[in-house]
């Protein structure tokens, strides 16, 4: 099993869910995050006063898969959350012990 | 706090006791009946010019003695002592446009500037200043700055001290159409939004006593003489109307009075006060342009019963009012975002809404003299020069006015008095033929300086010392803390924004 990491641009969310449930990916969990990367952040000015604004608002999604879906998870993912301009997000994958479906005690592949 | 806090709520209860004694005190009735009479009544003519006095806004005792028939008639006349119906209602519609101004719209504009933490603050600040203005107002204040037994140039006088003898009926000396008490009203949103104003140099680092000090005796200190000196029959720069004025000086709706006023007594107040905490160090952005636009709208809509009212009639004064002041904050606003535009590559909503504030602030004292060409100029330079004062001067002096009081009206008001006496014109406005003939389209603007260092004078000197008063006193700012907390829940126990996950 693993677990997928994504940090995308907020107005790829719709997209980016689209595209995973198109690969079968059953449920994430999705939180407005903030950070920064090489996009870096920007400057707002009111009336002359200049604020430099570091952290940029995102999408964090949270996705456990099946080993045999997480390739295609990825490219999905990728593919959705694509503008080609620089502060697209990234994409982390890390293995996953263990999963429980609290409900049924379901443990494994069949509690993602 | 505690003992402090207790004295101060001790001195509001105090000063209620006073206030209500006063009024019960009052027993005298508000009109006298008129004497039964057996002399000759009103002819005809005499009543027909009456109300062809009515619908020109004019004199009808003048025009009743003017169409001949018993002097008896004047006073006896069915229309003597009434107001007209029309000049009434919209001066009831002005004054009630004119608080409108404050409640909600300085309120949000205001308050979409400040931080989250402090929005409700200033909101109470608004608030308190409207109820204790209000007070002040009908005990004073009015009589102060409308009543004449001083026979002073600077002060007015006592008689209408808790607003004795102000009825329904007219007052000639400033309306021949309306209710003494519906100008009573329409002058008091002109004292209340006027502090209001001044306030914005400070938010986030004043503790609401102060706040409410400081209304208190600058109302009575700088306002009250200024308004008389101004707008005063017997005023000492009332140009228009009074022909023994020391300075005829010109201000049709508030540019020395509202907006000189506030926006030279914000630059005191804020360097008496201090800067924020962290100013220049930790972001301060404003937590809602959102806020800010439908409060400065709001102001804008609200500003007509401030400009076309202050004609105190629904007149061709009135009309010309409406449309230069519509004018110039629409250019005004369009040319602030077009100097961002080329400054920064991009107009923003805040620099949309400066610019309409700045142009309104600056047509102000000029809306109901000059024409409408003028009011493009007006408004082309009353953006100018004030964006530049915000975005520029201010970064190189470095005081702390918080919403740009000074900036937008102290910088605009001053602008738009020395173009008022550059641009008015006795074509727009006949009541300058009436002691200003030669000095219109001439040395007016001489006049118009020299009220303007008179104005700067007692607004600088008398907040410096109200500020430095206090501040020797209760203190004008809250502690370290509460300061970093937020005047939301330090002064007022409540915060303005709560969000809960949904269940």
């Amino acid at each position: 099993m693993k677990l997928i990491i994504a940090i995308i641009k907020p107005f790829k969310l719709e997209e980016v869910k689209d595209a995973l449930t198109a690969v079968g990916v059953e449920g994430m969990t999705v939180s407005e995050a903030k950070g920064f990367g090489r996009q870096k952040g920007h400057t707002e000015i009111y009336r002359g006063n200049e604020y430099t604004v570091d952290f940029l608002p995102k999408v964090r999604l949270e996705i456990a898969v099946a080993d045999d879906v997480a390739a295609s998870a990825v490219e999905a993912i990728k593919k959705a959350g694509k503008t080609g301009k620089i502060g697209d997000g990234k994409i982390f994958v890390m293995g996953m012990d263990e999963a429980i479906r609290i409900r049924t005690d379901e443990r494994g592949e069949s509690a993602v | 706090m505690s003992s402090s806090g207790f004295r101060f709520r001790q001195l509001i209860l105090v000063l209620c006791a006073f206030g209500f004694a006063a009024a019960a005190l009052r027993a005298a009735p508000n009109a006298p009946a008129r004497p039964e009479s057996a002399a000759p009544s009103a002819t005809v003519e005499q009543r027909l010019a009456a109300l062809e006095a009515y619908v020109a806004n004019r004199d009808p005792a003048q025009a009743m003695r003017a169409a001949g028939g018993p002097e008896s008639g004047v006073d006896s006349a069915p229309l003597a002592g009434l107001a007209g119906p029309a000049h009434n209602t919209w001066m009831m519609i002005s004054a009630a446009l004119v608080l409108f101004m404050t409640l909600p719209g300085l309120a949000l504009f205001y308050g979409g500037l400040v931080r989250t933490k402090n929005v409700l603050s200033v909101m109470a600040w608004c608030l308190g200043i409207t109820s204790l203005v209000t007070v002040l107002w009908w005990a004073l204040g009015y009589s102060l700055v409308f009543g004449q037994n001083f026979h002073s140039a600077m002060l007015g006088g006592s008689e209408y001290f808790f607003l004795r003898g102000v009825t329904s009926a007219p007052n000639p000396a400033y309306s021949f159409w309306v209710s003494q008490n519906v100008f009573a009203m329409f002058q008091l949103m002109f004292a209340i939004i006027t502090p209001a104003v001044i306030i914005g140099t400070a938010v986030e680092r004043m503790k609401f006593s102060a706040v409410l000090a400081f209304t208190t005796l600058w109302l009575l200190v700088v306002y009250c003489p200024l308004a008389h000196m101004v707008w005063g029959a017997t005023g000492f720069m009332n140009g228009v109307a009074n022909p023994a004025a020391h300075i005829h000086a010109i201000d049709f709706a508030g540019g020395y009075v509202v907006e000189m006023a506030s926006g030279w007594s914000a630059l005191m107040l804020c360097i008496v006060l201090g800067k924020r905490l962290g100013f220049g160090r930790t972001p301060m952005a404003p937590h809602s342009l959102v806020l800010c636009m439908v409060g400065a709208g709001m102001l804008w809509v609200g500003w007509y019963g401030f400009n076309a009212g202050s004609a105190v009639a629904a007149d061709g004064i009135a009309a010309n009012a409406f449309t230069t002041t519509t004018l110039a904050a629409s250019v005004a606003a369009g040319v602030w975002g077009l100097l961002e535009y080329l400054w920064r590559g991009k107009a923003s909503v805040l620099g949309f809404c400066t610019g309409a504030v700045a142009g309104l602030v600056t047509i102000t004292p000029a809306c109901g003299f000059v024409e409408t060409g003028a009011a493009i100029w007006i408004g082309i330079l009353g953006a100018m020069v004030p964006f530049l004062f915000c975005t520029k001067v201010k970064a190189a002096l470095g005081y702390d006015d918080a919403l740009d009081v000074f900036g937008v009206h102290g910088v605009g008001g001053t602008v738009g008095i020395l173009l008022t006496g550059i641009f008015a014109t006795t074509s727009v406005n006949p009541n300058l033929s009436a002691h200003l003939a030669p000095l219109v389209g001439h040395s007016l603007w001489l006049e118009q300086v020299k009220g303007i260092a008179l104005t700067i004078g007692l607004a600088v000197v008398g907040t410096a010392l109200i500020a430095l008063l206090i501040k020797a006193t209760i203190g004008l700012r809250p502690t370290v803390e509460a300061e970093q907390e937020g005047l939301d829940l330090s002064d007022h126990g409540e915060e303005g924004y709560i969000y809960e996950p949904k269940a």
